[in-house]
């Protein structure tokens, strides 16, 4: 392939530097994408290069919208609606894939070069079966003989590791789990042994230990066909785990690219410092007491900043030099010897001299903390199925089962497990939205004997407005009082009652974030509106104390005021979760619940977002709810920790303790299982197989018999394990504790 | 499946027979009894009484619906008096000429607005899409009645090739099949407007989804991504408004059947009203609920072999 070697690269190639050019099998050359639009046309793509060599697994990273599905359909020549490929060249071994006739370039699809989606359920046809689906790829490339064709199906299906393949062959995408799912799409992708394979997310919205799954499989099928991989993410451990180089995207250009090791280790472009710097430390000690805070990277990435002549990221950069940085377009330059490593950045030797900024710790906590806010004791769900015309069916879904625990003042309780654990479960039932069937749930307020007089205050955000630091501690003018007003409720049972029985008091004092800020926000109402609505109805503050709170809000969660005539669909994702913050803030509550609350964000915007529930912590009179299934992020924030499985708790304790010394094999498969963005960082030594049971069974045994590595035989599937005790620490399991475990069953 | 279909029908029996009941009793109770509606409103008293008596009429009014019904199962419908023929005859007849025009127009109506809506929809934006979409748009927009004259206008009147009525007799000098050509044009035009852009709407949305871009980067040409994957998936929606057009099709055509004097089933609904026929009216709303909720059956168990999401 004499026409790759001897292209032209526009920055310098040092003498004797390995390029892999020549046996490159994907090579993208100076690639250009243009949005043509009824308002002109935007670039995309700006100057993107990067070649991929047989067998290689390159990485590409960036935050969402900065061209990273572009460049994966760009390959596939599947541009969308209004996008053209206007400079550069696109080579496929050899040859360009802008150039080939279609029959040539369906050819391709699919066969040479396959690709992997982010949403499996969406990309799978749900009205046809999953064998249907497979089966065609060998039939539109070649293969006459349905019978064979059917055989590599259920071959495939095989390798990925699907149980009951042939079984498998007549369902449908719906009757798939999650995990499933994704194995049949990259089933289907290595249908034709694809010379390479394009994987877009493949990972995002899995649980964790389905994810660790997913990425050994592809290691392990990576390493059988020896097939090239262009992995698309935006986390940074999933492409430390799985890739050899990788490609930092900002703004539709390449700003750094190199071995994993050389960017993950001496990070040469401000951004991709930033991005590092961003992430939870997955080394660093656990949080406990004070809370660090994590670095976001100022600002966001605007739609103009792709039209900068200069540096595209001088607009959030700490290191912008107007003459240096914003005149000229800038080139990639080798960062060190060789080429291998390269930044898009005209000031990498400053950058380089400065110190990685320093992670501020968050001020001692106040001192109502630590008291108790909400205490669960022995919380059990169950759904009884109906069957027709009402009866019940006999069957039940034991969602949750005896859950205790606590929330407690100024802390963070996490709560982790995977999907179908009965996290969710357990926040609709503290929140109201579904009752307990048995056992409690006691809010409690938080003794009015703390440091000031004039019960639990919340600085910064008494309506008192005109005397900003005299009236801190009284409440609002014409407003109701924030305590006091149920005297004597000292503590309430919560947990069997359904939120339309609750006092409106009691439903102003818990208050949700969920993951997607979308489906609380109603998109035809302001943001004004959006505020302004809890504090009057749950604060009945009168229309000028409720602007002027309004106003508190919004800095209190950092957002320009400016913002508040907006409709939620003008704001960034970013931006909308800040906003889901201040409206559950508005009705002063004593409890959030936070329901995966960064997982749909960006690295970069997720940082904001944990710090500012970790600023909300500092007053120290609210307990936050975490529930999460990113244990890096879990590590960073939590005090308490409480894991779940097949809805109970199998441990619970300080996350200190937990995360030093997770004792529980499931734990200890959850904390293998999340990826470290540490090249050093070693492939999960467990990974666990299988699903977790059906919670319609009432199992005899431990719930995690079915796939746990270190299973007592004829003991744990038996028998319930012994609920055993170390200080606040508790562990469910039979294993035997080494140290005096008070056995409390 | 099966229980499914059996759970429906005996669904229907029910509903059927409540709603036989009320349209008996709403009979019963409307002002003027029965017999003055029969007799006229210059009988006399003691006609009325004899009627009466030997039509049995002075007797409780719910067992006089259980004979009706009775004899309703063994096909005696009772008499009508505006065509003064038992009403079985005349009904079935009517039933039958309009069912005859439903059917040939379903089987105009639906192939033409599938293709033509997945061939707009397929490709939104294209010319073809929007030659559609206006010509769907114009055709659903204009009230039958109108598109009626307008179309005697050219192709009776003006080119003189077609019958402007239908009454399916020989004697009119015209085939019987040419009596069918302008109801059914009218009733396609009309109708299917309306379900070309149904189709067209969700064969848009269908193309957008994650699914035909995987299978177009299967490796599958445009054709082969539109027959084999979006076809399907685009039908699920309309599919209950297509069947929902058989409704409309039996007895929603009053207006058609007007203007080309085609004898069927809403026009005899029509004269029935209008002139109090009770008979006739309560055996044609049986059978008008009959064929909604035969409809209603297909369209649930038609729905469930295209999407195998919902299975029972
Ligand atoms: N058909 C289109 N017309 C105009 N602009 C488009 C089109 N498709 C994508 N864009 C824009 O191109 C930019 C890059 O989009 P792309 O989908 O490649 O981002 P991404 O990095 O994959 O983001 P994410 O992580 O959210 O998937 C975005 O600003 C997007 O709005
Ligand atoms: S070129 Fe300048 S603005 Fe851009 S990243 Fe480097 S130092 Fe920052
Ligand atoms: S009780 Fe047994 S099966 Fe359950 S976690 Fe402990 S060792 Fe594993
Ligand atoms: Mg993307």
């Amino acid at each position: 392939m004499a026409e790759t070697g001897d292209r032209v690269r526009e920055w310098p190639m040092p003498d004797g530097a390995t390029a892999p050019t020549t046996t490159a099998m994907l090579t993208l050359d100076g690639l250009g994408v243009e949005a043509n639009g009824r308002r002109g046309s935007s670039r995309i793509l700006q100057d993107v290069s990067f070649d991929i060599a047989p067998g290689e697994a390159f990485g590409l990273v960036g935050e969402s919208g900065c061209g990273k599905s572009t460049v994966a359909l760009a390959v596939m020549r599947y541009l969308g609606r209004g996008l053209s490929l206007t400079n550069g060249r696109i080579l496929f071994e050899g040859r360009d894939v802008a150039a080939m006739a279609t029959a040539e370039l369906r050819a391709l699809r699919g066969n040479r070069i396959a690709m992997v989606y982010q949403d499996p359920m969406s990309s799978l046809n749900p009205v046809m079966t999953i064998g249907r689906q497979l089966i065609e790829v060998p039939l539109l490339h070649g293969e006459t003989d349905a019978a064979k064709a059917r055989a590599r199906a259920i071959a495939m299906l095989g390798e990925v590791r699907l149980p009951d393949a042939t079984a498998m062959m007549e369902r449908y995408p719906h009757q798939l789990s999650g995990g499933q799912q994704q194995r049949v799409v990259i089933a289907m992708a290595l249908m034709a042994e694809p010379k390479l394979l394009i994987m877009d997310e493949p990972t995002t919205g899995l649980d964790v230990t389905i994810e660790a799954a997913i990425l050994d499989l592809v290691t392990e099928l990576r390493a059988k066909f020896g097939t090239a991989i262009l992995f698309i993410s935006h986390n940074l451990g999933t492409v430390a785990r799985l890739c050899d180089r990788i490609g930092v995207l900002y703004a539709g250009r390449l700003v750094e690219t190199g071995s994993i090791r050389d960017v993950f280790k001496a990070p040469a472009h401000p951004y991709t410092r930033g991005l590092l710097a961003a992430l939870p430390e997955h080394k660093a000690p656990v949080a406990g007491g004070g809370h660090r805070r994590l670095s976001p990277i100022d600002g966001t990435l605007k739609a103009a900043d792709r039209a900068r002549t200069g540096c595209a990221f001088a607009p959030r950069c700490g290191h912008v030099e107007p003459v240096a940085c914003e005149t000229r377009p800038i080139a990639l330059t080798a960062v060190m010897g060789d080429g291998a490593h390269m930044a898009r950045c005209s000031r990498l030797a400053v950058v380089a001299a400065a110190k990685p900024s320093a992670r501020t710790s968050m001020p001692a906590a106040a001192a109502n903390r630590g008291q108790v806010l909400l205490a669960l004791d022995k919380l059990s769900k169950r759904y009884d199925l109906t069957g027709r015309f009402g009866f019940t069916s006999g069957a039940s879904i034991y969602a949750l089962s005896d859950a205790s625990m606590a929330a407690r003042a100024g802390e963070t309780l996490a709560i982790v497990g995977e999907s179908g654990s009965g996290k969710s479960t357990l926040a609709k039932v503290v929140s109201g939205l579904i009752p307990a069937t048995s056992g409690s749930a006691t809010l409690r307020r938080a003794a009015p004997h703390s440091s000031a007089p004039g019960g639990r205050l919340r600085e910064a955000e008494s309506p008192g407005a005109t005397e900003d630091t005299g009236a801190l501690h009284t409440s609002a003018p014409g407003g109701r009082l924030p305590t006091g007003e149920s005297p004597g409720a000292m503590q309430e049972e919560i947990g069997t009652v359904g939120v339309d029985q609750r006092s409106p008091d009691t439903r102003r004092r818990i208050q949700m974030v969920f993951q997607n800020p979308d489906s609380t926000l109603n998109p035809s109402h302001s943001i004004e509106f959006a505020l302004t609505r809890p504090l009057r109805q749950q604060r009945g503050l009168s229309r000028a104390d409720a602007k002027a709170e309004v106003l508190k809000l919004m800095e209190r969660v950092r957002l320009p005021a400016d913002l508040l005539r907006r409709k939620p669909h003008q704001l960034s994702g970013g931006q909308r979760q800040r906003v889901a913050v201040a409206r559950a803030l508005a009705g002063q509550p004593d409890l959030i619940i936070a329901d995966e609350p960064v997982s749909a964000l960006d690295v970069s915007v997720q940082a904001a977002i944990v710090n500012l529930l970790g600023e909300l912590l500092e007053t120290g009179d609210l307990a936050l709810v975490l529930i999460s299934h990113d244990l890096g992020l879990v590590r960073h924030m939590a005090d308490w920790v409480a894991v779940m499985y097949l809805g109970r708790i199998v441990e619970y304790g300080p996350a200190s303790q937990v995360f030093a010394a997770p004792f529980h094999p499931y734990t200890e498969a959850l904390l293998e299982a999340a990826p470290k963005p540490d090249p050093d960082a070693s492939a999960p030594a467990i990974v666990l197989k299988g699903n977790m049971p059906s919670p319609t069974e009432r199992l005899a045994g431990c719930g995690f018999a079915s796939r746990c590595p270190k299973k007592i035989e004829g003991v744990c599937e038996r028998e319930m394990p012994p609920v055993r005790q170390f200080g606040a620490h508790t562990i469910a399991c039979h294993r035997e504790l080494s140290g005096g475990a008070t056995t409390s069953v | 499946m099966l229980r499914f279909a059996a759970k429906q029908l005996f669904n229907m029996g029910f509903t059927l027979l409540a709603v036989s009941l009320l349209v008996f009793m709403l009979n019963e109770w409307t002002p003027g009894d029965v017999v003055s509606k029969i007799l006229g409103p210059y009988a006399n008293a003691d006609q009325v009484e004899k009627v009466t008596r030997e039509m049995g009429l002075d007797r409780p009014a719910i067992v006089r619906y259980f004979e009706y019904m009775g004899r309703a199962l063994t096909g005696d419908l009772g008499q009508s008096i505006v065509y003064r023929a038992p009403v079985a005859s005349i009904l079935w007849d009517r039933l039958g000429n309009t069912l005859l025009l439903a059917a040939v127009s379903f089987a105009v109506i639906v192939p033409l607005s599938v293709v033509l809506g997945v061939l707009a929809g397929s490709r939104e934006g294209s010319f073809t899409d929007r030659a559609v979409s206006v010509f769907s748009s114009i055709t659903a927009s204009i009230p039958e009645f109108a598109m009626g004259v307008f179309l005697i206008a050219i192709f009776v009147v003006g080119l003189g090739i077609l019958p402007g009525t239908s009454p399916l007799r020989s004697d009119t000098g015209w085939p019987i099949w040419s009596q069918f050509v302008m109801p059914v044009l009218v009733v396609t035009l009309y109708d299917a407007g309306y379900l070309i852009s149904m189709i067209r709407t969700s064969m848009v949305e269908v193309m957008r989804q994650p699914y035909i871009r995987t299978a177009t980067l299967k490796g599958m040409s445009f054709g082969q991504v539109v027959r084999g994957h979006a076809v399907r998936n685009a039908l699920i929606a309309p599919f209950t408004v297509i069947l929902l057009q058989l409704n409309y099709l039996v007895s929603g055509l009053v207006v058609v059947e007007t203007v080309f004097a085609y004898p069927g089933f809403g026009r005899m609904m029509l004269e029935a009203a209008l002139a109090k026929d009770i008979a006739i009216i309560e055996a044609g709303t049986l059978v008008a609920v009959v064929v909604t909720m035969l409809t209603q059956l297909f369209g649930d168990l038609g729905y469930m072999a295209l999407d195998p999401r919902i299975r029972v």
